[in-house]
């Protein structure tokens, strides 16, 4: 059970986004460009935290990727939904290779929040949820409550994948919490923490 | 391995997936093209490796970075339009030294009947250079395990980006023509 306040409606992404990594043990997790990436640094950086600062579209690939290389470990990419529909192409990737240690969390606010709040098309009929759904994860669904949270937490952690939770919170803009920014630096780091000191040789 | 076999029967998907072997691959994505058909099938049959299917080129290049980050190497195989489906995606291996080695079949420059894979076709290798990523021609089978093992060694070696650009010629041209259409 999760030790954290459990998050109030509407949604805030950071509060969401905390909780969904708290004492997140051996989680490994992507985080897509973008507010994702700050929510995620905000939730404390991490050397098992591979943060994109660009290659739209590209979040979910890269877990699918990892999650195959690490088939022992859970593999948790957090992304907004403009990421997401450039990407959406790799839901059917996933959905037809079926990883089931693969997670991916939405935090869908509805808008392209870094180019000055544009309606994204979530908020004009399209079903995330659903796409990922008729993809054939083993789970995808619509998240709008702070109860449910503790639940999807869970989830990411044990319940077979692939898991897709759009989460919908508030249209907000918090304060940059910025990861650090060198890839090549953050890969290094990510490597080193997963495969030992010996993945530099 | 067999050097002196005539090109029409080199078996040079063969050299490429035994190449890929040697070289530890373990993921192998790909858009399909009928020039990459013989050795998609040897890459399925394969248990040692994973193949991911994928819906669009770029794709490829973010699981390989997965791929990397999680220890293994992964190969992206595809045909010369979806190149220019990866130049932003690019960006990932550029910036973050990942390496990357992708198998691309050529289309629209030897004998090509279909003119819209001209145009990507004739660009392909220069997007390629223009973003970073070091190209090897392939024209002659029986240079197949050479160059893509020269490919695999920069890449791995270097943190690279390398492509092998397989020659229509070597690849054989595609026609729907009829003897018909061709008087």
């Amino acid at each position: 059970m999760s030790t954290a306040k459990k998050p109030a409606e509407p949604l805030r992404r950071r509060e969401v986004v905390s909780a969904l990594l708290e004492r997140r043990g051996k989680l490994l997790v992507v985080a897509g460009l973008g507010s994702p990436t700050w929510d995620c640094a905000a939730a404390g950086d991490h050397p098992l935290t591979f943060s994109l600062w660009g290659a739209m579209g590209g979040s979910c690939a890269v877990g699918l990727g990892l999650a195959l290389a690490q088939p022992s470990r859970r593999v948790l990419v957090v992304t907004g939904d403009g990421e997401m529909l450039m990407g959406m192409g790799s839901l059917a990737t996933i959905g037809a290779r079926r990883p089931g240690n693969l997670a991916i969390v939405v935090i869908d606010n509805e808008r392209y929040g870094e180019t000055g709040m544009q309606a994204s098309h979530t908020g004009q009929g399209v079903d995330l949820a659903a796409v990922a759904s008729a993809c054939g994860f083993a789970e995808a669904r619509v998240v709008r409550k702070g109860a449910e949270i503790a639940g999807v937490r869970a989830a990411i952690h044990a319940k077979r994948g692939p898991l897709f939770y759009q989460v919908k919170v508030k249209v907000e803009s918090p304060a940059l919490v910025m990861p650090p920014r060198d890839g090549a630096w953050l890969k290094h780091r990510f490597r080193n923490a997963l495969l030992g000191e010996g993945a530099m040789a | 391995m067999p050097r002196k076999k005539p090109a029409a029967t080199y078996d040079w998907p063969l050299e490429i997936h035994r190449t890929l072997r040697a070289n530890a691959v373990r993921q192998v994505s790909y858009v399909p093209d009928a020039g990459h058909k013989r050795l998609i099938e040897l890459c399925h049959r394969d248990r040692r490796m994973t193949v991911v299917a994928l819906t669009t080129e770029e794709e490829g290049i973010a699981v390989a970075a997965g791929a990397w980050l999680g220890g293994e190497r992964s190969a992206l195989l595809m045909q010369s339009s979806g190149v220019g489906n990866c130049v932003n995606m690019l960006t990932l291996a550029t910036h973050c030294a990942f390496p990357l080695v992708m198998l691309v079949t050529m289309r629209g420059e030897w004998g090509e009947f279909n003119p819209w894979q001209v145009p990507m076709g004739q660009a392909t290798q220069d997007t390629l250079e223009r973003s970073g990523v070091r190209t090897f021609r392939l024209e002659r089978p029986e240079e197949t395990g050479a160059t893509v093992d020269a490919a695999a060694r920069l890449t791995w070696n270097t943190n690279a980006m390398t492509a092998v650009l397989i020659a229509q010629r070597m690849i054989g041209t595609k026609t729907f023509e009829t003897v018909e259409e061709r008087r």
